[in-house]
């Protein structure tokens, strides 16, 4: 450990953060993007994560190479997220905001238990490669664990991947004008629809991507390992303002350093009252700033 | 009206849940025409428009394109096939830039070479949205937002263009900004269907009219008869 | 409405009639029933207060609450606490605060102060949670429901953390659950049918037109919200002192999720929706669970297949949002009252259709 507040100390936090933030920005930015297209707050997105793992533990199993399993832990997300949408979304696409949340509430329960009968509810190792469990110690008493650069290149690489897309390519275009303005965005010929697959597609992708740093970090994998990231990623987009891509991110990364800098300045007694800071926060914000630090979308108030 | 007409409406009923909106409404759109469709507020104009773009499906009629019926198609596909609405209250993206709406406006041709054409086409139109191509369009007043609309439906290489009240709120300068273009358009051979609360500026532009009232149409006739005969407008639209 | 001194007659016999079916029942199972069957009737009626509260707030609101669970924890730490006795609390809660670790109170007051605490809290957090709107306030309480469990797990003073509190004074008889159970459906039937019910549920089918009329909506959401939380916390109090022992973990999301669909199931706003939404959930929660061990159709086995009533459960509320979103009743109510009417219409109809059968086409 190091004496708080030492310069070395707050490195070690920027370290940390860093590496917990990229995690939280790619989980949250799916949970935006489904939420900007169809007002779908997706509890299942955490399921989806869970989904991935165990698709990655099978493929590890059946002795593939570490880069197959990744590729395909990310594709059998996207696969997910992809099917979610036709058989429990689709049907259901303009009902109340409610009905909606407690149908993602409903297709994540279903999920996890089909999870539990299939694999049963105990944790299981999963062992990742050296290349992603090593520590480095670059100095001093600073850590470095490898994970958390993997974790911040793999989030640079696809949240720039991302921005790319929907700032430069038709169909990104597209996905952003119908969370703006379906009724207009139909009139130029684009399909909801189908920017909704989409949406669904690249945002359980980054979830896979993300679970993968997750599960490196945790070690072991078990069918209701969603449930916390997905909270999580849930109240980053919250601080970030609800819905937009450049929020979720901003959120994820904010609640990364929140989390961090709460583990390493709350007096050891009251360390374990984090979690209840950190969802205080979330109430505060949706109180006083309902758009988010960013504040795009102001929540109508009654 | 020369050929078969492009687009016609027989007998469309229209309802809004247990209100009806259009009781029974018949009109007919030739190749290269203008036609204005006037009447007072809640007559039925945008809900006519709605039902060509598929946005409300009529409860009872037809609405042919080339002849084929497209009532009941999803929008998306009704704009696919060319025909393009430019909602009531402008409707641009405002998050995205000038140019980014203009990009998706050309959406449903998917060919750069053409969306590079249709935009130094529009940008002639439209000088002043040239200068402001990296704006966010929320930021443009609202006239701006108006001809960055019909911009953006333009890049759509529309074969039939519906304009829903393009002059609505803007000021008189503005308007005869707008119907400038407007004429541009027709004089390039534009098949246009125009709803517009200005009379007298629809009318000067449009080749024919048609006046709905209560879901009704009360009038039908070519702009310049209409316009010798302004009691009529006048009784119908009320002013 | 004129009524017929029949009908006045044939309601007055079916109130009857009900009543004593309900004590009939009532005495059937404490006199006779099985342990099995006296456990499932307690459970069905802390169950049935937990949705008919539920409903209470969210079906007359309509806006939604994920953390009643969290009231329903408090109601039962707070009463088990109080009723613990002191010697107990020597072994158990050691590090229990002054007043506390020496008082121990009956059965009565500390439910009723469960209920209360659940109360205050609830109207703590709605003062400025129930001023958001839509899924906001679903957010916010979910929110809330995870810094109460944080809270379960730290305040390990009280709660002995994560490990199971255990000697709570098995208190909870059928009798007290069916009376309370009873009082909570009779308050959310006058307050349903009362000028605040009107106002909430005004104010839920068209905000801006209520807030015309001079209806607070967000005074009358908070009022709903504490009497909802105050039931809520009763249950859990009947609930600890019924199960005698229980964590943190059995006030989170499968509890929440199984309520929540209940009440869907009889429909939001329903009270009489409620009863049913929550028989019929847990009849066919209580098969399928008996159901998870495995078992045998013909030479086929099946099984072992744990999380099988979960799926149960989650495949109902799909089907529901998707085909039947209101759920049995809507916000409609079975009503006694309503039989001979019924009846009467039936009859009347069939008449109909022996004279002319078409005029039956013609209506719609
Ligand atoms: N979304 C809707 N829901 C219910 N009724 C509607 C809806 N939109 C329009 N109406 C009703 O349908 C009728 C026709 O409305 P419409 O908008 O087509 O009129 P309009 O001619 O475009 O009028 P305006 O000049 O005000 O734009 C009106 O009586 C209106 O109240
Ligand atoms: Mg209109």
């Amino acid at each position: 450990m190091h004496a708080a507040g030492s310069l070395e100390f707050w490195i070690q936090q920027l370290i940390n953060a860093l590496g917990l933030g990229s995690q939280y920005a790619l989980m949250a930015v799916g949970l935006a993007m489904v939420f900007a297209v169809m007002r779908l707050i997706n509890f299942a997105h955490g399921t989806v994560m869970m989904a991935s793992a165990y698709i990655g533990l099978l493929l590890l199993q059946a002795g593939m190479p570490f880069p197959l399993v990744a590729l395909g832990a990310i594709a059998g997300a996207a696969a997910l997220g992809v099917l979610m949408e036709r058989i429990a979304y689709r049907p259901v696409r303009g009902a109340s905001d409610v009905a909606l949340l407690l149908n993602s509430f409903a297709v994540a329960v279903l999920l996890e238990n089909l999870a539990i009968m299939l694999f049963s509810p105990r944790s299981r190792p999963f062992p990742m490669p050296a290349l992603l469990t090593r520590v480095f110690h670059p100095g001093g008493n600073l850590f470095l664990p490898s994970i958390h650069l993997w974790a911040f290149g793999g989030a640079l690489l696809a949240l720039s991947g991302l921005a790319l897309f929907v700032t430069r390519t038709r169909l990104g275009l597209a996905m952003r004008a119908a969370a703006e303005n379906p009724v207009a965005a139909q009139l130029l010929g684009i399909e909801i629809g189908k920017v909704t697959v989409l949406a669904f597609a690249i945002g359980s992708a980054m979830a896979g991507l993300a679970v993968l740093f997750w599960t490196a970090h945790v070690g072991t994998i078990n069918p209701g390992m969603g449930f916390e990231p997905v909270l999580k990623a849930f109240v980053a987009c919250v601080i970030g303002g609800f819905g937009t891509i450049q929020g979720a991110v901003l959120g994820g990364y904010l609640l990364g350093a929140l989390e961090i800098v709460l583990q390493g300045l709350l007096p050891s007694g009251i360390v374990g009252y984090r979690d209840a800071m950190v969802y205080g926060i979330l109430i505060l914000i949706l109180l006083v700033r309902p758009g988010g630090i960013l504040g795009y979308l102001e929540a109508e108030r009654v | 009206m020369d050929g078969p007409p492009v687009l016609e409406l027989r007998n469309v009923e229209a309802a809004y849940g247990a209100i009806r909106a259009l009781h029974g409404l018949s009109l007919s759109l030739g190749p290269g025409e203008v036609v204005a469709l006037l009447g007072p507020n809640g007559a039925g104009k945008t809900t006519t428009l709605r039902v060509i773009s598929g946005l409300l499906r009529p409860v009872r009629g037809q609405v042919l394109y080339r002849g084929r019926e497209i009532s009941g198609r999803p929008p998306a596909l009704i704009a696919r096939m060319g025909i393009i609405q430019c909602p009531e209250g402008r409707q641009v993206f405002k998050n995205l830039t000038v140019r980014e709406n203009l990009i998706l406006g050309g959406y449903r041709l998917g060919d750069p070479d053409r969306e590079r054409r249709n935009l130094e086409r529009v940008l002639t139109l439209f000088p002043m949205l040239k200068e402001r191509l990296r704006q966010p369009a929320g930021l443009l007043s609202g006239g701006q937002q108006q001809m960055l609309a019909i911009a953006r439906a333009l890049m759509a290489d529309p074969e039939i263009l519906l304009l829903d009240e393009p002059s609505l709120g803007l000021a008189p300068r503005v308007v005869e900004e707008v119907f400038e273009a407007l004429a541009q358009l027709k004089a390039q051979g534009l098949t246009m269907l125009i709803v517009e609360q200005n009379a007298e500026k629809a009318l000067e532009l449009a080749d024919r009219a048609y006046v709905l009232e209560a879901g009704r149409m009360v009038l039908a006739d070519t702009a310049s008869r209409l316009r010798e005969n302004p009691d009529l407008i006048r009784i119908y639209l009320g002013r | 409405m004129g009524t017929s001194p029949i009908r006045r007659g044939w309601r007055w016999g079916l109130r009857g009639v009900a009543l004593l079916l309900l004590a009939g029942i009532y005495l059937a199972l404490e006199r006779g029933g099985s342990a099995y069957l006296q456990r499932l009737a307690v459970l069905f009626l802390i169950n049935l207060m937990l949705v008919v509260s539920l409903n209470l707030f969210t079906g007359f609101t309509g806006v939604f609450s994920l953390g009643h669970v969290g009231f329903m924890a408090l109601g039962a730490y707070t009463s088990a606490i109080l009723t613990l006795p002191i010697a107990m609390k020597k072994v158990n809660l050691p590090d229990l605060p002054a007043p506390l670790a020496s008082t121990t109170l009956p059965f009565l007051p500390a439910l009723i102060l469960g209920g209360f605490t659940a109360a205050a809290v609830a109207l703590l957090i709605g003062i400025p949670i129930l001023r958001l709107s839509g899924h906001f306030v679903a957010v916010a309480t979910l929110g809330f429901l995870i810094i109460t469990r944080v809270v379960l797990i730290n305040a390990e003073a009280f709660t002995r953390g994560t490990r199971t509190f255990t000697g709570v004074p098995p208190f909870t008889t059928l009798g007290w659950a069916a009376l309370w159970a009873l009082l909570n459906l009779y308050i959310a039937w006058r307050l349903k049918h009362s000028s605040l019910g009107l106002q909430v549920r005004a104010a839920r089918d068209d905000p801006w037109g209520a807030r015309g009329v001079g209806v607070s909506i967000a005074r009358v959401r908070l009022i709903a919200f504490g009497i909802s939380a105050f039931f809520t916390g009763i249950a859990g109090g009947l609930w600890a002192h019924f199960l005698t022992a229980f964590s943190p973990n059995a006030f989170y999301f499968s509890k929440t999720f199984e309520i929540i669909v209940m009440m869907i199931v009889g429909g939001m706003g329903s009270v009489t929706g409620s009863v049913l939404g929550t028989l019929l959930v847990m009849a066919s929660t209580e098969l399928l669970r008996n159901m998870e061990p495995g078992f045998a159709i013909g030479s086929f086995t099946f099984g072992p297949l744990y999380g099988l009533s979960q799926i149960g459960l989650a495949v109902l509320l799909i089907l529901l949002i998707t085909f039947r979103r209101q759920g049995l009743l809507g916000d409609q109510e079975l009503r006694l009252e309503a039989i001979p009417e019924r009846v009467e219409r039936w009859l009347a109809q069939r008449k109909v259709v022996l004279e002319s059968p078409r005029v039956r086409k013609a209506d719609p």
